[in-house]
């Protein structure tokens, strides 16, 4: 028996359909090789940009935060503490930024050819991975340097990039689709990433903030950025608690945004 | 639905909110909506309802296996609305459509090409959008190269490509699609003649193997070539459908009437609108209007244009002269024969001057097609009628041809 396809008005709520997702995974795994090799094409350092990044924000936080400024760094060094969290923020942070304009930046596709439209922000969400494990070399580097012992909890990383993915994709895919109708959000969000920098606890621990940190606790980013942290370095217990309410929030951000990209991609191809 | 009907159209309608498929909103604009609304009720104004309008309704068609359908009618009739329906790039706004077998769609060649990429990863990124597997490009490589003829350039970067080996690498990907239904936006329409014999070709092949084809095209000729069957929409309508030879000649039948609509009433028109044309007069060598015009008179073009951008570079305009049958007899380009124009003022004229008309008496249908920078600006099909009569081409005094074939051409004899 032959696929048939029904095509008809859609109305209201539509859920995801796997089924097809699963059936276009070559196609994810093209596009996401696709932005991974145009990124560095016609550059002369090409994949070092993805260390290089992260690595000169921690050398000017470490200089500024870390020696002038004297932020406590939880009894490790300044720079292996910024840039454990560097790593995973400068995957999120560009993520974000970049996944949230993934729809408008793909209009040819979007116009011209049918896929599921998920497709687009989530392969702009992996294509920043490569970078992290890029990246993550320069934290052996760091620790032979400073003659830190990775501890065990290194193989729990997995689990929170995994989650900082999920957070990354979640918010890219309200933010792709209110994109296509609001160009606003372009403008929004490079601005809306660097401010929550300063609202996570990447350049300095939760503890600075005392009796505020409940308010800290409601970006994910925080419990994500704080178990990265004890994960790769051990210097302190990781606080279960507050990954659970990180996740949680996540969960709901990530169905919540499938959802409803889900009921507008209908339009995307009309105003795009 | 029957066993060997594969698409069932079913009272398909899409409806747009008019200024709905270019306009996009800011935040500001709702913003601003937020405090007019109140305001306006106190003024006792209504709320202005955005007009809507239907690209396409109450379309019912069943297409057989192995069918070709030819979907023809003028700028703006919905055609492109309805393969986009078919392709499921938009949902319809009420009907359905039940579609049997694989689909692929290609409204355009070379969707998702990025010119940073290779020809080889652009094959992989092409296939792998109109959705081909990596095993199956990987199979068909070696030939997809070969029918695109780009041969050493295969991992030299798209950027360099030419405009013609980028379309043929383009097609070369397309054609090696094996769906069950093929939906296709005129993508002929595109590259050298020997090009486009060879994607004829290639379409015949694919209807000659039993798969469904549905061909959206304003080439008469290779619409009466490939399909079986041919359906006419008018203003988003199905003005008919069935035997193609009939409904071609429906279609020009309707162009024949509207060409006599003014042209700054036509709305069956493409293209930003930035420049438009508003008419046409016929001239003759002193000046003088004409209605008609002679074989082998020399005769001027005169278009109004009008802009709202002034002055006005890079403009190119081409002129299609198709004869009765809705064929393509020859082409007028600006891009072959003049520098691009600059219009200093909003509104004025373009002069085109045809030395010698060498047409034999009929009537003639003019598409009129203006680009500003690249992009097109109007394009209206069948503008213009040109009736031409008898006249004294050869300046020998006789007057009386034959009415073979198109053209008038001078020769010359003698017996040695």
């Amino acid at each position: 028996m032959k696929e048939l396809t029904k095509i008809k008005p859609q109305k209201g709520l539509i859920g995801v359909n796997l089924k097809e997702l699963y059936r276009y995974r070559e196609l994810l795994f093209t596009l996401t090789m696709r932005d991974i090799k145009v990124r560095y094409k016609q550059t002369v350092i090409g994949g070092i940009w993805a260390v290089l990044q992260p690595f000169l924000t921690m050398v000017v936080f470490t200089l500024f935060f870390g020696k002038v400024v004297k932020i406590p760094s939880e009894g490790i060094p300044y720079a292996l503490f910024s840039y454990s969290g560097l790593l995973l923020w400068t995957y999120f942070a560009n993520s974000v930024t970049k996944a949230s304009n993934s729809l408008i930046s793909n209009t040819n596709l979007i116009s011209k050819i049918y896929f599921p439209r998920l497709l687009i922000p989530l392969s702009s969400t992996m294509v920043g991975l490569l970078d992290y494990l890029i990246a993550f070399i320069l934290v052996f580097g760091m620790m032979i340097y400073y003659r830190f012992l990775p501890p065990l909890t290194i193989l729990l990383v997995p689990v929170i990039l995994f989650f900082t993915w999920m957070f990354a994709a979640g918010l890219s895919f309200w933010l792709s689709a209110i994109n296509v109708k609001y160009r606003d959000v372009r403008y929004v969000v490079p601005f809306f990433v660097q401010l929550l920098l300063f609202m996570t606890p990447v350049i300095y621990p939760v503890s600075i903030a005392g009796k505020y940190r409940w308010l800290l606790m409601l970006n994910p980013m925080t419990g994500f950025i704080e178990a990265h942290r004890a994960m790769l370095i051990g210097h302190q217990p990781i606080n279960y608690g507050m990954v659970g309410i990180s996740i949680s929030i996540t969960v709901a951000l990530f169905i919540g945004g499938l959802v409803y990209f889900r009921s507008v991609e209908r339009y995307f191809a009309d105003i795009i | 639905m029957k066993t060997d009907t594969v698409i069932k159209i079913e009272n398909l309608g899409k409806c747009y909110r008019i200024g709905e498929r270019e306009q996009y909103l800011a935040l500001r604009d709702i913003l601003m909506n937020l405090v007019k609304a109140p305001l306006r009720r106190l003024s006792g104004q209504k709320k202005r309802n955005k007009p809507y309008i239907w690209a396409l309704r109450g379309i019912n068609l069943e297409i057989n296996q192995g069918e070709v359908l030819g979907v023809i009618g003028r700028n703006g009739a919905g055609k492109s609305t309805l393969l986009k329906i078919l392709s499921r790039i938009t949902a319809p706004t009420e009907g359905e459509v039940l579609l049997r077998g694989r689909v692929s769609s290609l409204l355009e060649v070379g969707t998702g090409f990025h010119p940073e990429l290779t020809g080889r990863e652009n094959i992989y990124l092409n296939g792998a959008i109109l959705g081909m597997s990596r095993n199956e490009i990987e199979k068909k490589f070696d030939e997809i190269v070969d029918f695109s003829g780009v041969g050493d350039f295969i991992d030299t970067p798209l950027k360099r490509y030419s405009s013609g080996m980028y379309v043929r690498l383009a097609f070369a990907v397309a054609a090696h699609l094996e769906p069950e239904i093929l939906l296709i936006d005129e993508v002929l329409a595109v590259g050298d003649i020997q090009f486009q014999q060879k994607c004829l070709g290639k379409m015949q092949e694919v209807a000659n193997s039993g798969r469904t084809l549905v061909f959206v095209s304003h080439n008469m000729a290779s619409i009466q070539r490939l399909c079986t069957k041919c359906l006419l929409l008018e203003q988003g309508k199905m003005r008919s459908a069935g035997n193609t030879r009939e409904v071609i000649r429906e279609y020009l039948q309707l162009v024949s009437e509207v060409v006599n609509i003014p042209l700054h009433q036509r709305v069956d028109r493409k293209g930003t609108g930035q420049l438009r044309i508003t008419g046409l007069q016929l001239l003759d060598d002193s000046g003088a209007q004409l209605n008609t015009v002679a074989s082998g008179a020399n005769i001027t073009l005169k278009f109004g244009y009008s802009t709202g951008t002034a002055p006005t570079k890079d403009v190119h305009i081409a002129l299609g002269f198709n004869n009765r049958n809705g064929e393509r007899i020859f082409n007028l380009n600006t891009l072959t024969t003049s520098d691009p124009l600059t219009l200093i003022n909003k509104e004025g004229f373009v002069l085109c001057t045809i030395p010698r008309l060498p047409l034999v008496p009929d009537d003639y249908f003019i598409t009129v097609f203006v680009t500003i920078k690249e992009v097109i600006s109007d394009w209206v099909q069948d503008a213009f009628k040109l009736k031409v009569e008898s006249g004294d081409f050869f300046g020998t005094g006789k007057t009386q041809y034959d009415n073979e074939g198109n053209f008038l051409v001078l020769n010359h004899w003698e017996v040695v």
